[in-house]
């Protein structure tokens, strides 16, 4: 097992120009990104739909990777999802998955089946052409160049130590320093100024 | 053969709408009123089908394809709707996706009394949710269907359409 921030810094020195929802990971992604513009911190708009959102983006813009930070509590209420994704095939989605065991958000009660689910095997069995699992960051470190640079979709399990918050949610820290619309927005945004740079190097 | 049982819902008329409206993807989860325009979607090489397996996972599908600069629209039945509550409301709401749902009305009937209780809740439903919502029986009233696009736009929500031809359905 190891720390999802110690994780997130490494995969930050691989991240390129990719789109990144970080999911669950977004309060400590915060800190760590260089490229906020291209990031999409939503915090928990319904549970169970970040990998499908991710996957919308990634047909969306099939020009750029895109990366989710998804969580074995949102995996599992919406699984079934694996199963478009793998037949959509998209080539720059890059599905991440931070499992800590438990609802960390809500006290860390177990989620079902916790300790005994193989959410790689789930992935392969569901269609996707490549899957991992790490429980050692090292190991995560070395092989993530190799990872990111395999075609999409690819699936990547991570056993990560539960971070629990037991505060009551409304004496939590606030860590979104940007509304939903906004971040949306802000990527548009970024996304249209790389489109247009790229028009005017190829014109030139 | 009066008037009444000759309208009908024609698939090509629909398909129009959704291409007159820029639709790029169609999310969709198939129900017994689709199957024809599932064919000619299918055959209409401006569209691409992404096909789910429950019904919420369109509407965060749907929300990402918004957010990367696309135009989905949601293709389910009423019963799909309702089991889509939480997602209507944190991915198509909370992020203000103007998204078409193009719902099948199953059990719908302007005769008699109505049995099936998903018919009796889909309007409830859209009320609590405050999504606005119009009918759509017959190729006479697909100009509907374009209002329901032109609203989502200009509000930045999602908007329904209400596919009330459950009988021929798009089957024909």
């Amino acid at each position: 097992m190891f720390y999802t921030a110690d994780m997130l810094k490494v995969f930050q020195q691989h991240r390129g120009d990719a789109i990144v929802v970080p999911g669950r990971g977004g309060r400590h992604w915060i800190n760590i990104s260089t490229a906020p513009n291209l990031d999409v911190p939503l915090g928990d708009p319904a549970m169970g739909g970040h990998a499908a959102f991710a996957f919308g983006l990634a047909l969306a813009r099939p020009d750029r990777k895109v990366v989710i930070f998804d969580s074995e509590g949102d995996i599992q209420m919406g699984l079934g999802i694996l199963l478009t994704i793998a037949e959509q095939r998209p080539a720059n989605f890059y599905h991440f998955l931070l499992d800590n065991e438990c609802y960390a958000t809500t006290g860390g009660q177990p989620v079902p089946n916790a300790k005994n689910t193989a959410y790689d095997a789930i992935a392969r069995g569901a269609g996707y052409p490549s899957a991992f699992a790490f429980d050692e960051l090292e190991d995560f470190s070395r092989s993530l160049p190799g990872i990111l640079g395999e075609p999409g979709p690819v699936f990547v399990a991570m056993k990560v130590h539960p971070e629990v918050e037991n505060k009551p949610i409304g004496q939590r820290r606030k860590w979104m320093t940007r509304t939903r619309e906004q971040v949306i927005k802000d990527l548009q945004q970024a996304l249209s100024e790389s489109r247009g740079r790229a028009s005017v190097a190829q014109g030139a | 053969m009066n008037d009444a049982v000759m309208a009908h819902l024609s698939p090509k008329v629909v398909l129009e709408e959704l291409k007159k409206h820029g639709v790029t993807h169609v999310v969709w989860l198939p129900d017994s009123e689709t199957n024809w325009l599932y064919l000619l979607m299918k055959a209409e090489p401006s569209l691409h089908l992404v096909a789910v397996p429950r019904e919420g996972l369109a509407c965060s599908v749907a929300a990402g394809l918004a957010a990367g600069g696309k135009t989905p629209v949601i293709l389910i039945q009423n019963t799909g709707l309702m089991e889509s509550g939480d997602s209507i409301r944190g991915w198509l709401l909370g992020l203000n996706v103007p998204v078409v749902l193009m719902v099948g009305l199953r059990g719908w009937t302007r005769h008699g009394v109505t049995q099936d209780t998903a018919a009796t809740f889909t309007e409830p439903f859209l009320n609590a949710f405050r999504i606005s919502y119009y009918l759509v029986e017959s190729d006479a009233d697909a100009s509907r269907i374009s209002v329901a696009f032109e609203e989502a736009r200009r509000t930045k929500r999602p908007v329904a359409v209400l596919v009330g031809d459950e009988y021929h359905g798009f089957n024909r």
